[in-house]
């Protein structure tokens, strides 16, 4: 590993009519010496344009001052180093960030630590579950790949929550953890407008305006760009712990990153750190699954992405179930002062959602047993991930500490349990549209934001990599709001609650969850993804027939009518209630466990449509009155709830705020009333004091340009009477 | 970097075309800096959809700053929206409704009860029937023309005749639309119609909100301005405090209890939902029981202490006592007539005898019944089975003893009869211990403690006087305590306070009921948690709390979860 980092890889252009891509890997002393070495390009859209301008377009780029007291190699490589739009980290984040930017038309390149690991899943290998499905689908309905990628590389599917209402439906697989990582590397590196380049950035660079120009690398090389989005993951100022070992790391065998949070600091970034973990990985051939509980895939194979062509079933994997025993817990009592939360040595608690083993024994002390899953890595790796067994005791222990549950009794272990902890930046340093407030240009994305998750990451990717390329052209940025999607509730939540773990989506976090069901995650967001340019022709095209079908389904539902017969039989059995003649298909189908399979099997279904389709079109109609209900809720809150805050109102200085609030309020700085009401500490009372100011500074500014207008036309007149007074008297007046 | 800037109005001309093309997008003008004024009022009145004529794009119709103005996305589901015409996704504030004539003093000849916000005419056509009813459903009115009918409960009882006078939009005091009712001045006429409209669909008003929503929508002069945001603040900060100190008793510890209820259930089923094969499974009977049982408690919060029959029917206090006690005296000192026949004979009092009186709004009636003891004359034997049965049918009892007697052993027995009264029916009566004819006995009252320490089946103990008045403001005191209106200054501050708690439980028992309904329609669990969020949120003593924080903690603390 520690090799691969001395390497630097360079995409380079020889020319501008150069297609193919070609990597050079091996570092000759020219690179290494010269820091403004030729390099290689692969470009993309445009082989044939010859002429400069026409790529940059409509992007404009900065400016590049060329730094003074290097040699100038004009027109053969310099102008490489100004794009559009600069993404820091190739995780899940940094991917989805880049791709979008690429895609909107930024010229953008990828800086990332190590090429060999884009889009790695240093965790658990699995996409998707309650809450984090949602998102995935949202991400796909953007026009993301993470719901893609996920799709093409899975090992097992399930659907949680089957029966417990659509809106908690959830769909979660697990994925081939290199397979995954390669796929998403494809994608990226075969993405017009995206460079990707192997380095490790320490500064920001900044210009007049407290706006971002660009970053600057350990090795002394600038990247310009008016846009800039850092996804730093675990990597800023990593460090991971074994036992009570550590040694700075982003991630077990990866070197962190540094430099970087100290130069954040020195802009006015307020910086803290979190901490994660993640459970040991065994050898899947040492492993007897003979005696343990097997947990199989779904028959039917559900979809992350709402793309079709992505919809190819493959063979599925199985996952394991064992249980903590007796001796699990001794173990865990007796060795309880070597555990950094108990020994005393690490104050920072985990995430409450996903406690260490020792953990969950010393809080659930009455409870003799706890699950512990087994899930494959991959199809081509022996690794196995023992989910829900992740620990701070050190390597010695944790050996003889998986042997005690069954089925692992003669395992060997690949790789320990290991805990990392981070740098990160709290959100409320970014607005909505996930640009911080400090500097212009610069976006924040993932871990960085105190987040956790694959699924998290690539939400804010997508939304940081389409305002990075919106903010490079010019235009105004995307702001999802909360009510609109689960991606939304997330940033919301981000900017505006304070962080007391590394943040996890869960279904519990949105208000309106019923109207933000994975099903209609495209019909959502698709349209405004469209707009911006995220979704193709072809998708758009698939879109809008879909909608259409299911609209005419329904329309057909609510007008063909069946009286007796075998359906209204089988109607009445199912649902307990009786069926009356000349009843719509779509009355039948609101009675309690009445699906709309059951219209098919009588001949009643359409079978022009797919079963997500039909899905949809039960959904719509098994649920209207709630959705409705829901939806009208939603409408009266926001009228108020959506009233912009100005960005400088002082809040130190209204005095009707209580003390606590101006506090949190000048911190926060919201942008929505509705924002501000979700700011902790922030009362009802104080809500309706600042509707009442900014009522009352609105009418002060009218006053104030009335009064400017009758000044104004008073000076005309005067002017017009007494032509020698000067225009400059005139104004100043 | 900002493409150049359009004048506002010249955006605004592209307005109506545009509009259409795309729904879901709201780019909003950008926030204006002090620099420029002049746009603050034009942001007020365009702040939708400004959008190029290329249906691609979206630009910037940036006037000041840099990009950071936002496009914003409302939540717009294409699915749900062909089914909704463009009106009905209007953007909707609430309704609020409130007795806007004084309470607490004598009642007025008239009193009004005002409804304010987009929806005003149809809670106010909920409730509300014109006698010269048209040929449709719908109240149409004409704005600022009287229209005289009566005002109807939810089962179409006549409530009170009244005059309605609708104000539409913007010619009204709020600029919304408003609709006034003008019933007759009684607290108890008002406090029903107030009832009602809140059960159509209106939520109370915050104290000042209909001077603040008239400021916020452009009343009131700047001048005027400030003051109001001292005032408003002031009030519902004090209202906040009020809220939050709670009364002791009555309702509001019946409201966190069923609030905390509700985020413990769930706790239970959110945490399924999160953590599906984490969990053992949930027993949705257990989970049944209990919902079942809160809104048995809504019920009988509702009803056994209901505000509702309080103001319909007043109390039914009956006075009970050995014969020759002071009933009948205290009868006529608390109603200030001469209602009940007093002697010096015991057993004066044969037939209940009733009086009315109004204690801070609520008509009380008093019923005064014969002596209870074991005699052998029929008359008087019926007279005091009646007695019985009157205490056990009443909301209050005033048992009666003297000072000068003492506590005797008759009183014990007689404690006894009233006590299995009392169970026969399940439900507590309370009971207020007058020690009457005190001016006889002034040692008494130090020395009365020692002598019946072992009934604390006593809620409140007062020393009265019939003859002299004494004490009858201490026993009016104990009454309005026992029955959570106590502390009640003059101005009656604390209904507001009781009246949204009122509130609270009329809209939890609305959330249960649907949510009942969903348990026998036997809906998915999630869509239980819908309207047990409702519910939780009613019952919130701050509005906007934040329950998902709440309830996330509680499933952190409660169960082991995390794989």
């Amino acid at each position: 590993m520690a090799t691969t980092t001395l390497f630097t890889l360079h995409l380079c252009r020889f020319g501008q009519s150069f297609s193919k891509k070609l990597f050079s890997t091996s570092p000759s002393s020219d690179t290494l010496l010269n820091p403004h070495h030729v390099t290689f390009h692969h470009k993309l859209r445009r082989p044939n344009s010859s002429s400069v301008p026409a790529f940059f377009r409509r992007f404009s780029a900065v400016a590049a001052a060329s730094t003074s007291g290097e040699a100038n190699y004009d027109g053969i490589g310099t102008a490489d180093e100004k794009y559009d739009v600069i993404v820091v980290g190739g995780g899940h984040a940094g991917c989805e960030a880049a791709l979008a930017s690429a895609r909107l038309g930024a010229r953008t390149l990828l800086l990332t630590l190590n090429i060999d690991r884009i889009a790695w899943q240093p965790c658990n290998p699995a996409v998707g579950g309650p809450a984090k499905s949602q998102l995935v689908h949202e991400v796909d309905a953007l026009g993301g790949e993470i719901g893609k990628i996920a799709d093409r590389c899975y090992l097992q599917k399930r659907v949680l929550n089957v029966s417990r209402g659509p809106a908690v439906r959830a769909l979660r697989a697990q994925t081939d953890k290199r397979e995954y990582a390669m796929q998403m590397k494809s994608v990226v590196e075969s993405t017009p407008n995206l460079s990707i380049r192997e380095a490790m950035v320490t500064d920001i660079l900044l210009g007049k305006n407290d706006n971002v120009e660009g970053v600057c690398t350990f090795f002394g090389m600038k990247f310009y760009a008016p846009s800039v989005v850092l996804t730093t993951g675990t990597f800023m100022s990593g460090k991971i712990w074994v036992g009570r070992t550590s040694m700075p790391a982003g991630r077990a065998g990866e070197s962190a990153s540094h430099g970087l949070t100290e130069n954040l600091q020195r802009l006015g970034f307020e910086t803290d750190r979190l901490k994660t973990g993640t459970p040991a990985r065994v050898d899947i051939r040492t492993v007897d699954f003979s005696g343990l509980e097997p947990q199989h895939g779904d028959k039917e194979v559900s979809w992350f992405s709402f793309d079709p062509d992505v919809h190819i079933e493959r063979e599925q994997m199985c996952c394991y179930l064992t249980r903590t025993t007796g001796r699990t817990h001794q173990i865990i009592r007796d060795n309880l002062h070597e555990t950094p939360t108990y020994g005393g040595w690490v104050e920072a608690k985990g995430p409450r959602y996903c406690p260490s083993i020792e953990d969950k024994i010393v809080r659930f002390q009455d409870k003799e047993s706890h699950q512990i899953f087994l899930e494959p890595e991959g199809r081509s790796v022996p690794e196995l991930y023992v989910q829900g067994f992740s620990t701070g005791l050190p390597e010695r222990l944790q050996l003889p500490l998986l042997r005690t549950l069954p089925g692992l009794e003669n395992c060997s272990m690949l790789r320990p349990a290991y805990a990392v902890e981070y740098d990160y930046l709290p959100a409320h340093q970014c607005a909505r549209s996930l640009m911080t407030k400090k500097i212009q240009g610069l976006f924040f994305s993932g871990q960085i934001n105190g987040t956790t998750g694959y699924e998290e990451a690539a939400a804010q990717g997508i939304i940081s990599g389409i305002n990075a390329a919106r903010y490079a052209d010019g235009k105004q940025l995307i702001v999802l709001e909360r009510e609109s999607s689960y991606i939304g509730t997330l940033i919301d939540d981000l900017v505006t609650k304070d962080l007391r773990e590394p943040y996890r989506m869960l279904t519990s976090r949105s208000e309106h969850r019923l109207l933000l069901r994975s099903d209609n995650a495209d019909s959502r967001l698709t349209p405004l993804a469209h707009e911006i340019g995220l979704i193709d022709d072809r998708r758009w095209k698939l879109y809008q027939e879909k909608q259409a079908r299911i609209s005419e389904e329904k329309k057909r539902l609510r007008s063909v009518r069946i009286s007796g017969g075998d359906l209204a039989a089988e109607v009445s059995r199912v649902s307990g209630q009786p069926v009356r003649d000349s009843s719509t298909l779509e009355s039948l189908l609101k009675k309690p466990h009445m699906q709309y399979g059951i219209l098919d099997e009588h001949g009643f279904g359409n079978i022009e449509l797919s079963r997500i389709e039909k899905e949809c079109v039960e959904i719509d109609i098994k649920y209207e009155g709630f959705i409705l209900r829901q939806q009208s809720q939603l409408q009266q809150m926001v009228t108020q709830q959506h009233r912009q805050l100005p960005e400088d109102l002082d809040y130190h200085m209204i005095t009707t705020l209580s003390i606590e609030a101006r506090e949190k309020l000048s911190k926060v700085r919201p942008q929505t009333i509705g924002q501000a009401s979700r700011v902790g500490g922030v009362s009802p009372a104080d809500i309706t004091a600042l509707l009442i100011v900014l009522e009352a500074n609105r009418r002060k500014a009218q006053e104030q340009s009335r009064y400017k207008i009758m000044n104004a036309m008073r000076a005309k007149a005067l002017e017009e009477e007494v032509p020698e007074v000067s225009c400059t008297e005139t104004v100043s007046s | 970097m900002l493409r150049a800037s359009e004048k506002p109005n010249a955006v605004m001309a592209h307005l109506p075309a545009l509009r259409v093309l795309l729904r879901h997008i709201n780019c909003l003008i950008p926030p204006p800096r002090t620099s420029m004024p002049a746009l603050c009022t034009i942001r007020a009145t365009c702040h939708f959809l400004l959008l190029s004529p290329k249906p691609r794009k979206l630009h910037a119709t940036a006037t000041s700053k840099g990009p950071e103005n936002h496009a914003l996305l409302l939540n717009r589901d294409e699915r749900v929206a062909r089914n909704v015409t463009p009106s009905d996704v209007v953007e909707k504030g609430s309704t609020i409704a409130a007795i806007v004539t004084s309470l607490g003093g004598p009642p007025g000849a008239v009193g009004i009860v005002r409804l304010s916000g987009p929806s005003a005419v149809s809670v106010a056509g909920r409730v509300f029937r014109p006698a010269k009813r048209s040929k449709n459903n719908d109240w149409k009115p004409m704005s600022h023309v009287v229209e005289y009918g009566v005002v109807l409960d939810s089962e179409g009882n006549v409530i009170d005749e009244v005059l309605a006078v609708p104000m539409l939009a913007p010619k009204s005091y709020t600029r919304e639309d408003v609709v006034e009712i003008q019933c007759h001045g009684s607290e108890v006429c008002l406090r029903r119609v107030l009832r009602t409209c809140l059960e159509a669909g209106a939520t109370l008003a915050q104290p000042g909100e209909f001077t603040l929503r008239a400021f916020l929508n452009g009343r009131l002069d700047l001048s005027q301005a400030e003051n109001v945001g001292r005032l408003i603040t002031a009030k519902s900060v004090a209202a906040a405090d009020a809220a939050l100190a709670g009364i002791q008793g009555g309702f509001s510890s019946l409201v966190r209890s069923l609030r905390m209820q509700c985020i413990e259930l769930l706790t239970e089923i959110e945490a399924r939902l999160d953590f599906e094969d984490e969990m053992p499974p949930l027993d949705l009977n257990i989970i049944m029981d209990k919902i079942h049982s809160m809104s048995q408690d809504v019920e009988s919060a509702l009803e056994a202490e209901n505000y509702d029959r309080l103001l319909q029917s007043g109390l039914q206090i009956a006075i009970v006592g050995r014969p020759n006690v002071g009933k009948s005296s205290l009868l006529n000192a608390w109603s200030k007539s001469e209602r009940a026949i007093v002697t010096e004979i015991a057993g004066t009092t044969r037939d209940v005898i009733e009086a009315s009186v109004s204690v801070n709004g609520i008509p009380i009636t008093l019923l005064d019944t014969a002596g209870i003891r074991d005699t052998d004359d029929v008359v008087e034997k019926i007279g005091v089975e009646r007695s019985e049965a009157v205490a056990r049918g009443a909301d209050l009892i005033i048992m009666t003893v003297s000072a000068v007697e003492g506590w005797t052993s008759e009183d014990t027995k007689l404690l006894e009869r009233i006590q299995s009264a009392k169970s026969s029916t399940g439900s507590l009566i309370p009971v207020i211990l007058a020690v009457n004819k005190i001016d006889c006995n002034p040692r008494a009252e130090t020395d009365w403690d020692r002598g019946c320490q072992s009934h604390d089946i006593f809620s409140k103990r007062v020393f009265t006087c019939a003859v002299t008045g004494q004490g009858l403001q201490d026993l009016e005191r104990a009454v309005l305590e026992l029955v959570g209106l106590d502390a009640i200054p003059s101005g009656g501050r604390q209904w507001t306070v009781n009246q949204r708690q009122c509130e609270q439980l009329v809209r939890t028992k609305e959330a249960l009921e649907r949510l009942q309904s969903s348990i026998k329609e036997e809906l998915p669990l999630d869509f239980w948690t819908i309207d047990l969020r409702d519910a939780a949120l009613s019952l919130g003593q701050i509005i906007g709390e934040d329950i998902s924080e709440e309830v996330l903690s509680n499933i952190f603390g409660k169960f082991c979860i995390g794989k």
